[in-house]
């Protein structure tokens, strides 16, 4: 369970861990405690696997990648294999199998449109897949992703 | 334009980021660079919007967030930027994209919510739908979480 205390700094520090020398140490001053507390409490919701990931957030677009979110008709006996078969990308960063028409959905990241032209050529052909539409974004309104906690 | 530098800065910045009292100096060490020199590029690229956010990602199930859709909605071109706009200000919605329709998929808007129960994913996008004039719309319940990580850029 989250105390208080994580979910104000969970909160603080989802969008703003800053670019300082000792950035725990600016953190700890906003929460009116000490730097070691902020880094302990940290490295306990990391190991306990509430935290992903801490660090730089790229947008995929401004480092001159490609991406675009992919929707699959699979036979379901192929399922499995399909999806094995697609995280095996380096790009692939999500793949959920999803209700609906289309019942496998995953974003594809790319250095170039050329790779991502190969890519989905080669898993159209996988066996089972029986349509494959791509959905690259035109415009995009929300993308941090922040949960208020 | 990016240097070989700035490549290895992003490359290295996507492993464990540090939780020591100072991690940039860390972080510079791994790269080879000083601390102030990996400061400054790191600023430039949040200033530029190479990083987008320089903060965390939680595991949202593990933190009360247990249910999760994507949501299709097919919005008149006129309006969609108006409706996207509005969508974006809900706080339950995470994402919220425009992309192309296709043939037999008529859908251009999408949003991706997050709550604690389905039921209430799909209150909210029944309340979003209705102050929007929205009919058109699939709730794209996940049922299996095949693979979820974070892209690594510049590391072949």
């Amino acid at each position: 369970m989250l105390t208080d205390f994580d979910k104000k700094l969970l909160n603080l520090i989802q969008t703003d861990l800053p670019l300082e020398k000792r950035p725990f140490s600016v953190i700890a001053e906003i929460l009116g405690t000490d730097e070691n507390t902020v880094i302990e409490r940290l490295r306990f919701l990391k190991e306990h696997g509430l935290i992903r990931r801490i660090g730089p957030f790229f947008d995929s677009g401004r480092l001159g990648y490609v991406s675009t979110l992919v929707a699959l008709r699979v036979k379901a006996a192929h399922m499995a294999d399909v999806a094995q078969n697609i995280n095996r990308y380096t790009g692939v960063t999500h793949n959920y199998e999803r209700e609906g028409k289309f019942n496998l959905w995953f974003a594809l990241i790319s250095p170039s449109i050329l790779v991502q032209t190969e890519i989905l050529a080669e898993i159209e052909r996988l066996a089972g897949v029986e349509q494959l539409i791509s959905l690259p974004a035109t415009r995009k309104f929300k993308v941090s992703v922040q949960f208020k906690l | 334009m990016l240097d070989h530098l700035d490549k290895a800065i992003i490359a290295a910045m996507q492993d464990d980021f540090p939780l020591v009292s100072e991690p940039y100096k860390e972080l510079a060490e791994q790269i080879g660079i000083s601390e102030e020199e990996l400061l400054t590029r790191l600023r430039r690229y949040r200033r530029c919007g190479h990083i987008r956010k320089m903060g965390l990602v939680l595991r949202h199930r593990k933190v009360g967030y247990r249910a999760n859709s994507l949501c299709a909605l097919a919005v008149p071109e006129e309006r969609v930027d108006a409706v996207g706009k509005k969508m974006a200000d809900c706080t339950a919605v995470t994402h919220c994209y425009t992309r192309l329709p296709q043939p037999e998929w008529n859908y251009n808007l999408y949003i991706m919510l997050h709550a604690a129960t389905r039921e209430k994913c799909r209150q909210i996008a029944e309340q979003l739908a209705r102050d929007t004039g929205v009919v058109d719309y699939v709730m794209l319940f996940s049922v299996h979480e095949w693979k979820k990580t974070s892209m690594r850029y510049f590391t072949d």
